[in-house]
């Protein structure tokens, strides 16, 4: 699949905003109205600019409302609608808390749980996909939401969660690798069933329906970047778990070094995340002899 | 949510004019939707003949075509060097006034000064006439290297070729067996066809060293060694023999079989007919009843097909006998030819098997009664359901004639020739040698040619030379190096006028043919010549004149445009005079009439030729007070006589119920539009089949103007003219060949089918050349054209080389690789792809994709002018020096037809590039360049 | 419109016949000629006449070879467009309600005023069927024609898809896969018609005759008494012809 910035970034930001709300709902601690205010701003803007930065790709971002109303089967809908429905949830129990300094942990359980909806709903458009085999198995949900809380996590100072949830997520994302390295060829899709033609013999692309690129190829067949993805996945790994890890076991997390891991966590999270799409290889390939 | 409400009952135009596709030379009727003014959709017509409402992918880009940003504009005159592009817009009247002034002074001094040259012309009985009247013997179309061998082959056997001269008998065949072809110019009918044998469950069987369109969907393929067809051909006729496997009936009636041939070496008519006055078939037969010579047409007689008889003294001995010895030679044994072939000879058997078991044991009897040339009447007509067809594969080698003659020859040994099931003609074919012309050369400054220029020579007295035996035309075509080229060699012509050999020529007019790109061999070497000085600075090809529609390669080598308009824009005339749309069951013509206005200032090519005609007082085109006598052409196409009641178009003539033949009638162009543009008129039930020795066909004929007295004949497994050559090379006659050409002749032009090999291999190293290169043509693409239409050229950008999965792995290639192609003329780097479906010895690539850069207003970094390639770099239009001191034509020794197909070459890998090579400089665009985005159809 | 019909009265599609499509392309440009000018957005083309020329088509035809275990390597001619699948994933992804199956003809269609051009149906899609125009920024794909196969402005006979007409070798055919009395269905019975990536789920109504068997030499037992006859006897050829001719 086409690794595009905007799709990286919505799900990459979208789901450290939704994760910070998580525990700013479930362990807001004692922070202070400024605190939290700043938190919550965080956790806003993360999530928002990940849910605008998604209608950049869209044909007719004006018609972007339109997209919520097929909550009975989309999931794209569904986010849509569970996003708006958690980031009001979530403006409400910030606002009680820092401009009213009401504390109303119902509405924080609420938006934590909310959020991790969100982020499993962002998921399922993934995982649904049949198409993308790589995508298409449980463990998506679950690596979207253990990024989630991972950097929701982090961004909330929650270090020792942070770490577990690091250590947790980094093996998490080798699983996922070598699970769905295999995914592909356990759906049994050649270019033989792709065309029909398996009972007859081997069956190989001769010549493709038009010589120059087209929409398919650019979104659905990305081969360019990725024979680079074993030295990309050594160095998300690294950005994502193995440098936090290390830096938070050793040293004591405070100020700059909580935002260094932050950032590492970040470039991490965006590697792999740029991973997931790049090496998504999506059924239609078949019928052009790539995947 | 309830579903939206959809109108599925939309206007779809304004209006529907019905016209004839010029996408490529099928000439399928096409409904075109206007909306606003605009072509909206074009569909084929239902009740066309050729194409019956389907249309193909070129058709349907029609808009694309229609509305290229490489349409030309406006006359032009060349300002820059040639070859640069550079030019000005001029006037009309500027344009003919200039052309008319470098013509006038050459026909009063030296007609033939001017060659008039007219590529994929589809008006060529008006064109010939127009260089007939003006005087010159230079003129021609395509042919010479396109496919004359086919057609010549054709012509001196059956009285007609395949290509779209007649076709299988696609309801009743029962296999079909199809040489060499990828597209032809029957595209959409051969295309129609297999679906309909598919439906049947008719068998076909593909002969072709590459395995794509039509031999794709072949239920056997015979993946054929290039050029070897004629090898094969001979085995599957040695082995019908051998079993007795061929219709001695058929070949009685209808063929030559029994013609007695003067069997004495030593005679001067040695290996000609024993005749019996003048006419064609006026030969004796040696009847077995009577054991006496009998002429051919005595009701009653029965031939024989055997035994040497003495006449008067001399040995005779029928063509059959010849024809059995000669093919029954374990020369011609399967076993004997299969390596070469590249199949085995089991197989050629099991070949040779099937198909004398379809044609004999699944005959098919029709009950129709029909009386033949003698007067006897039959009432049944027995079918052979055993049918070929072959284009290219089998005409574009030095071998060509021969090889299609062969195939000819299989099928009147089957007797499956315009019979139930088998191959039949459509009118105005069949037509033997004798109802054409023979060539005309003579010239006189001032007047017109003595006659049309292009015939089928009947012996050496009719070729084009002068007293010293030196060519009359400058692309030397029928002469001793080429006899029969009897479509003249326009790819000889710009390296002829170059050399000023046979003389230099004065004005070079072409229209519709890139002759600076594809449709030339040795492609770079064309330019040059094009743009070539002499001494003094003046072009060694000091005038050329060219007509196109669009912004081609060839547009660039001219002082003098005279654009053309699309095919939607003007009024054209496929006449039965040319080559025509008719049916095996109807003869038929169309036209094309404005269905659109050009909104350029351009002119339909045919009527600037009319009024350049005018400006000159070209008899015929102007009365005694020199005022025009045609408008236009379309007034032409309704009022010309080429003979009285004969015009360019047979429909609704006279008062209207006029077929074939009657006065003109000025409202005939308006009952072909309200006709959908065509007219077709059935041939009666009795004389559908065996035409050439059919009674009622022949008196329909002439009732319809296809000739003007009945003109019988019998298919020819023997060509007494071929021998008339090869006794003038024995020394016989006034005319004689050079002595360097009498072996030749008499090997190549014997008057039964033979194999050679192809000339190119007899002179490379061909373990340095090891490999065969040749072209097809995309089905979606025609020539050159494609390629400015934005539709079509998303699907052939650029063209790799296709290689064999052998090859592929023997030099380690890769995918996206690029490779060396070298011929002993040449070295072309392209890319490369695996094909296993493919001889191995045969590499091959799609026929001219690759463009020049600045061509068809294209941006000079499209991928047809990076990635795309011409393999015609690699091909000479002579063949390789000898050390005998000549240059041999690279070409048919017989009919002069080009050998695209005899190429050799060698392949190396090259490392990854971004530029084939050779990577010619840009030409600048007088047209500019196409938009950076498309929306067609906004506007509905 | 996301949800699919539990059924459709009818299943309206192709029957495409991979034995005797010659790969000439003419579907895909009367598809495009049409389908421009007709439902929707056109479908527009992006560097036309540059480098990298690419526009919008709802039916291509790919090339493939296939190498048997013996015999000579074939080459199949595949078009493609959309199949208008029962359970059609694009239809369930989409988020606007813009993708829907028609109840009355199962046609799947994109409802252009409602789409936003996500491009998740196109993902959801295992076949490349549909292609994001690139100048309207709407997802486009195969209608089946339903501005034709319906449309009173057109003459009944060709009240079917503008591919389907054009095809020259009657490769592509039109009809109704529910209807047991239908042609189509008929020859996906006869032919065995089969469907693409069954292994996806979708249930595709269009089907895909298979190629017949090729390069099968046949039963007959034609080397035996056709070949072998008269030279073999001591007349040989010539033999044989007086025999022959005496029957005549
Ligand atoms: N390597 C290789 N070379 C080949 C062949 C091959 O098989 N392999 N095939 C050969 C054969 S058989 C042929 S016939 C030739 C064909 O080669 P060409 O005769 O060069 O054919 P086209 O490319 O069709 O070019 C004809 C010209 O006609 C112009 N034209 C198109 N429409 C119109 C119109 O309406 N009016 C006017 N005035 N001009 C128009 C086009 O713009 C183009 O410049 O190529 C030959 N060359
Ligand atoms: N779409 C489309 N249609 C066209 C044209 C076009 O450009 N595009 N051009 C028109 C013109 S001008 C012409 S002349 C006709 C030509 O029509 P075709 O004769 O069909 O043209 P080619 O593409 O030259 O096909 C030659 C075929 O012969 C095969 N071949 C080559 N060498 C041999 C051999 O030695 N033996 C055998 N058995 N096969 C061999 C090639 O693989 C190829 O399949 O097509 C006409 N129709
Ligand atoms: S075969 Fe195609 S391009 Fe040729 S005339 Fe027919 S529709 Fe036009
Ligand atoms: S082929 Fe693709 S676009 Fe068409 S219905 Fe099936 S899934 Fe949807
Ligand atoms: S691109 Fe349009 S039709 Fe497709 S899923 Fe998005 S909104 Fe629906
Ligand atoms: S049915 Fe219509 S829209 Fe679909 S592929 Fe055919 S022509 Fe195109
Ligand atoms: S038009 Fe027919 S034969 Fe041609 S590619 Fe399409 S389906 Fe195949
Ligand atoms: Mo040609």
């Amino acid at each position: 699949m086409h690794p595009a910035p905007s799709i990286i970034l919505f799900t990459a930001l979208s789901g450290l905003g939704f994760g910070l709300m998580v525990w700013l709902g479930l362990t807001p601690g004692d922070k202070s109205a400024w605190v939290m205010g700043t938190f919550c701003a965080l956790a806003l803007a993360l999530s928002s600019a990940g849910l605008v930065s998604s209608t950049f790709h869209l044909g007719h971002p004006e018609r972007a409302l339109k997209a919520l109303t097929q909550w009975r089967s989309s999931w794209l809908s569904r986010e849509g609608i569970v996003a708006i429905l958690t980031l009001g949830c979530f403006t409400l129990y910030a606002g009680f808390w820092v401009l009213l300094d009401q504390r109303i942990p119902v509405l924080g359980w609420l938006s934590a749980a909310l959020a991790l909806l969100t982020v499993y709903c962002t998921a399922m458009i993934y995982t649904q996909m049949k198409s993308v085999p790589r995508w298409n198995m449980g463990l998506t949900p679950v690596l979207f939401l253990g990024y989630a809380l991972t950097g929701g996590a982090w961004l909330a100072g929650e270090v020792t969660w942070a770490l577990w949830l690091t250590a947790a997520l980094g093996l998490l994302q080798v699983a996922v690798w070598a699970i769905g390295d295999g995914r592909f060829a356990d759906t049994g899709s050649s270019t033989g069933t792709a065309t029909g033609l398996s009972p007859m013999g081997d069956v190989r692309l001769l010549e493709a329906p038009h010589s120059g690129p087209n929409y398919l190829l650019r979104e659905m067949v990305h081969v360019i970047g990725r024979k680079h993805s074993q030295k990309l996945r050594v160095i998300g790994m690294i950005c994502l778990a193995l440098l936090p890890l290390a830096l938070g076991l050793v040293f004591e997390v405070k100020h700059m070094l909580a935002g260094v891991i932050v950032l590492m966590h970040l470039a991490g999270l965006l590697v792999t995340r740029w991973l997931f799409f790049a090496e998504a290889e999506h059924v239609v390939g078949l019928y052009y002899g790539k995947r | 949510m309830t579903q939206p409400k959809l109108d599925t009952s939309p206007a779809v135009a304004d209006e529907i004019r019905k016209t004839t596709c010029y996408m490529c030379a099928c000439r399928c009727g096409i409904n075109v939707h206007l909306k606003d003014g605009k072509v909206k959709y074009i569909e084929g017509n239902r009740d066309h003949p050729i194409n019956k409402g389907v249309l193909c992918a070129k058709g349907s880009a029609g808009i694309m075509q229609h509305y290229s940003p490489a349409r030309l504009r406006a006359p032009l005159k060349r300002v820059g060097p040639r070859g640069s592009g550079e030019f000005e817009e001029i006037s009309w009247e500027e344009a003919l006034t200039t052309a008319a002034e470098w013509l006038a002074s050459v026909r009063e001094t030296a007609p033939e000064k001017l060659a008039f040259f007219t590529g994929r012309d589809q008006s060529q009985s008006f064109t010939s006439w127009w260089a007939q009247q003006f005087g010159t013997p230079n003129y021609a179309a395509h042919g010479g290297f396109c496919s004359v061998n086919m057609a010549a082959a054709g012509i001196y056997t059956l009285g007609g070729a395949f290509w779209e001269f007649g076709s299988p008998d696609w309801e009743r065949t029962e296999l079909f067996m199809i040489f060499g072809v990828a597209e032809d110019h029957d595209s959409n009918p051969i295309k129609m066809g297999l679906g309909r044998l598919k439906e049947r469950g008719a068998k076909v069987i593909g002969v072709n060293p590459v395995r794509t369109g039509y031999n794709a969907i072949a239920d056997e393929w015979v993946g054929i060694t290039p050029g070897t067809d004629g090898l094969f051909i001979l085995a599957l006729i040695h082995e019908l023999l051998k079993a007795g496997k061929v219709d001695l009936d058929y070949l009685i009636r209808y063929t030559n079989a029994p013609f007695l041939v003067d069997d004495d070496p030593d005679s001067p008519t040695y290996g000609l007919f024993l005749r019996d006055g003048e006419g064609p078939d006026k030969v004796w037969i040696w009847d077995r009843v009577t054991n006496s010579k009998q002429p051919l047409d005595k009701p009653g007689v029965k031939p024989a097909l055997r035994g040497r008889v003495e006449i008067d003294g001399k040995p005779y001995r029928p063509v059959f006998e010849l024809l059995a010895e000669k093919y029954l030679d374990e020369a011609n044994a399967a076993e004997a030819v299969a390596e070469r072939c590249g199949i085995s000879a089991d197989r050629i058997k099991r070949l040779a098997a099937e198909i004398a078991h379809t044609a004999f044991e699944k005959e098919i009897t029709i009950e129709q009664e029909w009386t033949d040339f003698k007067g006897e009447t039959h009432k049944t007509i027995t079918g052979r359901p055993v049918s070929f067809h072959a284009m290219r594969g089998i005409s574009a080698h030095s071998n060509g004639f021969q090889t299609c003659r062969a195939l000819h020859v299989l099928q009147l040994l089957l007797g499956s020739v315009e019979v139930p099931g088998g191959f039949r003609f459509k009118p105005p074919y069949p037509k033997p040698v004798y109802g054409h012309p023979r060539p005309h050369h003579t010239v006189t400054p001032g007047k017109p040619l003595d006659g049309p220029h292009l015939g089928y020579p009947r012996g050496p007295e009719d070729l084009a030379l002068d007293a010293n035996g030196n060519a009359k035309r400058i692309d030397k075509a029928f002469t001793w190096e080429n006899p029969l080229s009897a479509h003249g060699m326009m790819h000889m012509v710009i390296s002829n006028a170059h050399a000023g050999d046979p003389y230099p020529i004065d004005v070079l007019f072409m229209y519709m043919a890139n002759m600076s790109w594809n449709s030339s061999m040795n492609t770079s070497q064309v330019m040059d010549m094009l743009t070539d000085t002499d001494e003094t600075g003046e072009y060694k090809i000091p005038k050329i004149i060219y007509s196109d529609a669009y912004s081609s390669e060839m547009v660039a080598f001219a002082d003098l445009i005279l654009p053309d308009t699309t095919y939607l824009e003007r009024h054209d005339c496929i006449s039965l005079l040319d080559r025509p749309i008719s049916e095996v069951d109807a003869m038929a013509d169309s036209i094309r009439w404005p269905v659109v206005e050009p909104d350029r200032d351009v002119k339909g090519f045919q009527s600037a030729l009319l009024e350049l005609g005018v400006k000159l007082a070209l008899p015929g085109m102007v009365d005694k007070d020199g005022t025009a006598i045609y408008s236009d052409y379309a007034d032409y196409m309704i009022n010309h006589e080429r003979r009285p009641g004969i015009g360019p178009l047979a429909g609704w003539r006279g008062n209207g119920e006029g077929r074939g033949r009657g006065a003109p009638n000025p409202e005939q162009i308006n009952r072909y539009i309200e006709n959908g543009g065509f007219w077709m008129d059935h041939i009666p039930q009795e004389a559908a089949f065996l035409k050439p020795m059919n009674k009622a066909y022949q008196d329909w004929a002439v009732e319809r103007g296809i000739f003007d007295a009945p003109q019988p004949y019998v298919f020819q497994l023997y060509v007494e003219h071929l021998q008339k050559f090869r006794r003038a090379a024995a020394g016989h006659g006034e005319n004689q060949p050079p002595d360097h050409l009498r072996e030749r002749i008499t090997e190549t032009m014997d008057p039964l089918p033979v194999w050679y090999p192809p000339f190119e291999e007899t002179r490379v190293d061909v373990a340095d050349y090891p490999l065969h290169a040749i072209t097809q043509r995309p089905a979606a693409m025609y020539h050159s054209w494609g390629s400015q239409n934005a539709w079509l050229r998303q699907i052939h950008g650029h063209n790799p080389l296709y290689i064999s999965g052998d090859l592929w792995e023997e030099h380690g290639f890769a995918d996206g690789d690029w490779a060396w192609l070298t011929s002993h003329h040449g070295k072309i780097k392209i890319p490369v792809a695996r094909m296993d479906a493919l001889n191995p010895k045969t590499v091959w690539t799609w026929n001219a994709i690759g463009k020049r850069k600045g061509a068809w207003a294209l941006h000079e970094n499209a991928p047809e002018t990076t990635k795309g390639f011409l393999l015609n770099h690699l091909i000479h239009e002579l063949l390789p020096e000898k050390g005998d001191g000549l240059r041999w034509s690279n070409s048919d020794p017989i009919t002069g037809q080009a050998a695209w197909y005899d190429l050799r070459v060698r392949i190396e890998k090259a490392g990854a590039d971004k530029q084939s090579r050779p990577d010619i400089p840009a030409q600048n665009s007088p047209v500019g360049k196409g938009p950076d985005a498309l929306r067609y159809g906004e506007d509905f | 419109m996301t949800t699919l019909p539990a059924s459709t009265d009818k299943k309206l599609g192709l029957v495409i016949d991979l034995d005797t499509c010659v790969g000439c392309h003419a579907c895909v440009i009367s598809c495009k000629e049409w389908n421009t000018g007709s439902y929707g957005a056109p479908l527009s083309d992006q560097d036309p006449y540059g480098a990298e020329p690419s526009g919008t088509f709802l039916n291509r035809v790919h090339t493939y070879e296939v190498s048997p275990p013996s015999g000579p390597a074939q080459v199949v001619h595949f078009p493609k467009s959309c199949l208008h699948c029962e359970d059609a994933p694009c239809v369930t992804v989409c988020p606007t309600g813009a993708s829907y199956k028609r109840v009355e003809d199962g046609i799947v269609l994109v409802n252009e005023s409602d789409c936003i051009g996500c491009g998740l149906c196109a993902w959801a899609c295992p076949y490349g069927a549909r292609e994001m125009d690139q100048a309207e920024g709407v997802m486009k794909k195969c209608t089946l024609c339903v501005d034709r196969i319906y449309n009173e402005n057109i003459p009944e006979e060709d009240q079917i898809p503008s591919c389907v007409r054009t095809c020259p070798a009657g490769a592509r055919h039109f009809g109704d896969l529910a209807d047991p009395e239908s042609g189509v269905f008929k020859l996906v019975e006869m032919r065995g018609g089969m469907d693409l990536m069954p292994e996806q789920g979708t249930k595709p109504v269009n089907k895909y005759l298979p190629p017949r068997p090729r390069d099968n030499p046949p039963e007959i037992d034609v080397l035996g008494p056709l070949l072998a006859q008269s030279t073999d006897e001591a007349t040989g050829f010539f033999g044989w012809l007086d025999r022959t001719l005496e029957k005549l």
